[in-house]
């Protein structure tokens, strides 16, 4: 049996992916992935501990957080083309118009 | 006597009549509700004239204005003898002036308005001389004095008449502070701001001191001098005159029914109402006394040498005026109301004479530059002649009557410095007369010396002009005859009708010594109006020649005693001085500014430090949020460890 370990360094080193991702990379797309992949990384570590500890509340969040992350796929992606239409660019350096 | 209240309340009516449709609706016919409302309170003013003459007084209290604790005050009305002749003078002169103002303002784009002033004027003055208690009498004293100020400065597009309407304003609020105070002194001392309780109860404190900025002094000499405070502003006595010759930038109605026949008198009325407390401080009266004789003699020697027609009348008013302080002094109070009452109507008469050369000359107003009216306005020119006999106290007019009673009771009343007003006075009537003529005959005789165009211009005023000047003129001549003295088989009707108020001290001495009094004044009036005719008719060389002859004396009056260069130089500038550099340049510039602007530039420096962490890229904030988190993982895991 895969110890729990594994799935939770796995979990983590996901985690670490989006996150480096999402601070690294400019194009918002890319950014967008990063995000599902923290929130994949997040479920992964729910599903190894509901295993483990024989509790299907585990399981339950997790569809929780997909449908969660569906919803927010849909209207994340709907912003980005409303943002490419006006600025005509996906890249979220030209998009400091919040700078005070 | 049950109409009284019409009185006040008809040109009040007008007022708001005039005030809320003039504009739009009345326009050229705003004469007609003022002229109305003051002719109607006229009407009962006569009636209730009759109505005190055969002896029914009225004090009554009509509503209560104010009611706090012990202190009550109620708008009432007190009619009697005085109140009455009040009435009398405000009310024929307000609506003489009013009809005369129709045709004087005819054509003026603030028609409506002049006319609600005027009749807001009329109702103040009213509520002034039928108060029963002293802060209705304050409130009728404010009022007029706001109403002065509008109507001075009723042409405020131009300068010089908005500032002499504040200069009036602000001066008289040194008078009125003293008066205020005298008020409150008075509530102090007697509980109560009535007439009557504080008349009849002044008996009792008659001989209590009070300290007064670390003296011991008289209360009923500090209440008297607090009171003579107010009159002295109001009545533009020295040293406070200096607004009334500016306030002739004001419509010459103005001039003849505010600052010559009845707001100025107010405060000689405040005198004559207050005699009860008066006549107990010998130093108050003294004090009165003296300021009149001096005020009188001072505004008369001005009046020697000015040009301004309209300034020479104004300083006639405050020389006359002072008069009738002089005569309150000296404790002839009736004679000092019977002088208000005369001057009333002939001063009227002078101004509205003097308006009516102004209409003719089209606005000129310098003596030099007229000459020979007389045979183009012949109707202005008999009454003004007439008024200013009246005014030189020649026998037969009504200023003779007031004057000689004025004089005679100086001579001979019991003051220690009777007899030196009565001298002053005596002069200052041979002064009256010399520049009464003066100014006649530089306008009325001789040749024309003004443009030709002006000349082309003459002409006598309409007919609603001259009618007021004619029915005022029975006034300025006949008005007196109700104060014939016993001496010249009258009855001093008058007096008598005063008593019961203002009382009436007799003279001591003998008829022979009454007889040369009246004749010393008669001389002095006469001698006068020859002075003038042989300066200004005969031989016109010798004023110029005196004028050089004694230069630096002729620069002082001309100046007027540079009275407002000193006022300018010792309190104007200084306070100008104070606003400018220490109100404006340090505690305007360096403390509210500073405090103003520096915590704005404060909060501005840090913010922009600040802005710095807020860059507009997402990246950025999410680093610094998963450092936060890295850091608060970190510590968690060190805790635990």
């Amino acid at each position: 049996m895969v110890p729990l370990d594994w799935y939770l360094a796995l979990s983590a080193a996901v985690f670490a992916i989006g996150v480096l991702g999402f601070l690294t990379r400019r194009n918002i797309i890319i950014m967008f992935m990063s995000v599902e992949l923290m929130l994949n990384a997040v479920n992964i570590s729910l599903i190894s501990f509901s295993h483990y500890l024989q509790d299907m509340r585990g399981q339950v969040f997790v569809f929780f957080v997909i449908t969660v992350a569906a919803a927010e796929a849909a209207i994340g992606l709907a912003l980005i083309i409303a943002l490419f239409r006006n600025k005509a660019t996906a890249h979220v350096d030209e998009m400091n118009e919040m700078k005070g | 006597m049950q109409n009284y209240l019409l009185i006040p309340f008809l040109p009040l009516a007008a007022f708001l009549i005039n005030i809320l449709f003039g504009k739009r609706i009345l326009k050229g016919n705003a004469h007609w509700v003022s002229i109305i409302a003051v002719a109607g309170s006229w009407v009962i003013s006569v009636m209730t004239l009759f109505d005190v003459m055969s002896g029914k007084t009225l004090n009554q209290d009509l509503y209560t204005w104010i009611l706090s604790g012990g202190f009550k005050v109620s708008v009432g009305f007190l009619i009697d003898q005085l109140t009455v002749v009040m009435l009398i003078v405000v009310t024929t002169c307000s609506t003489l002036i009013h009809i005369y103002s129709a045709g004087y303002m005819h054509g003026d784009t603030g028609y409506y308005r002049f006319f609600a002033y005027l009749s807001l004027f009329t109702f103040s003055m009213l509520m002034l001389v039928m108060a029963n208690n002293f802060l209705q009498l304050y409130f009728g004293w404010e009022g007029v004095g706001l109403c002065s100020y509008f109507l001075i400065g009723y042409y405020f597009t131009k300068k010089s008449a908005s500032d002499a309407g504040k200069k009036a304003f602000i001066v008289n609020r040194f008078g009125d502070f003293g008066f205020g105070l005298g008020i409150i002194v008075i509530f102090l001392t007697f509980g109560t701001v009535y007439y009557a309780p504080v008349f009849s109860q002044v008996g009792g404190i008659a001989a209590k001191t009070i300290n007064f900025l670390g003296y011991d002094v008289n209360l009923v000499t500090l209440i008297s001098l607090l009171l003579f405070c107010g009159s002295i502003g109001k009545s533009a006595q020295l040293p406070l005159h200096v607004w009334l010759p500016d306030a002739m930038e004001g419509p010459t109605p103005v001039s003849a029914l505010i600052h010559a026949a009845t707001m100025v008198t107010a405060g000689v009325f405040l005198i004559a109402r207050c005699n009860a407390i008066f006549s107990l401080s010998g130093t108050a009266l003294t004090v009165v006394a003296l300021t009149g004789a001096i005020t009188c003699l001072f505004a008369a020697t001005i009046a020697l040498v000015q040009n301004d027609i309209k300034r020479i009348i104004a300083y006639s008013t405050i020389s006359q005026l002072g008069y009738m302080f002089l005569a309150c002094g000296v404790g002839a109070y009736s004679a000092g109301v019977f002088h208000l009452y005369t001057h009333a109507f002939f001063k009227a008469l002078l101004f509205l004479c003097a308006g009516s050369v102004m209409h003719a000359m089209a606005g000129e107003l310098n003596l030099q530059k007229m000459g020979g009216l007389r045979k183009y306005m012949p109707v202005t020119y008999a009454t003004m002649l007439l008024a200013s006999l009246s005014i030189s106290g020649i026998p037969g007019f009504a200023g003779f009557f007031s004057k000689d009673e004025i004089l005679w009771l100086a001579f001979s009343g019991p003051s220690p410095v009777g007899k030196l007003v009565w001298l002053i006075g005596t002069f200052v009537a041979f002064l009256t007369a010399f520049y009464s003529f003066r100014l006649i005959f530089m306008t009325f005789h001789g040749t024309f010396r003004g443009t030709h165009e002006q000349e082309h211009h003459l002409h006598e005023s309409p007919k609603v002009m001259t009618i007021p000047l004619i029915l005022l003129c029975v006034g300025a001549i006949a008005s007196g005859w109700v104060g014939i003295p016993h001496l010249l088989g009258g009855g001093a009707h008058f007096m008598e009708f005063m008593k019961p108020v203002l009382g009436h001290p007799e003279g001591h001495a003998s008829e022979a010594t009454e007889w040369t009094v009246m004749a010393i004044s008669v001389v002095a009036g006469f001698a006068g109006i020859g002075l003038a005719y042989i300066m200004y008719v005969v031989k016109t060389e010798i004023p110029v020649k005196l004028a050089r002859q004694f230069s630096p004396f002729y620069k002082l009056l001309f100046n007027k005693y540079y009275i407002d260069e000193i006022y300018s130089f010792l309190l104007i500038r200084p306070t100008i001085w104070v606003a400018r550099n220490i109100l404006i340049g340090i505690t305007d510039g360096r403390i509210i500014e500073a405090v103003v602007n520096g915590v704005p530039s404060a909060i501005g420096g840090v913010s922009r430090q600040l802005r710095k962490v807020q860059t507009g890229f997402l990246q950025h904030y999410a680093t610094i949020m998963a450092m936060g988190v890295l850091v608060i993982v970190a510590l968690m895991l060190l805790r635990s460890a």
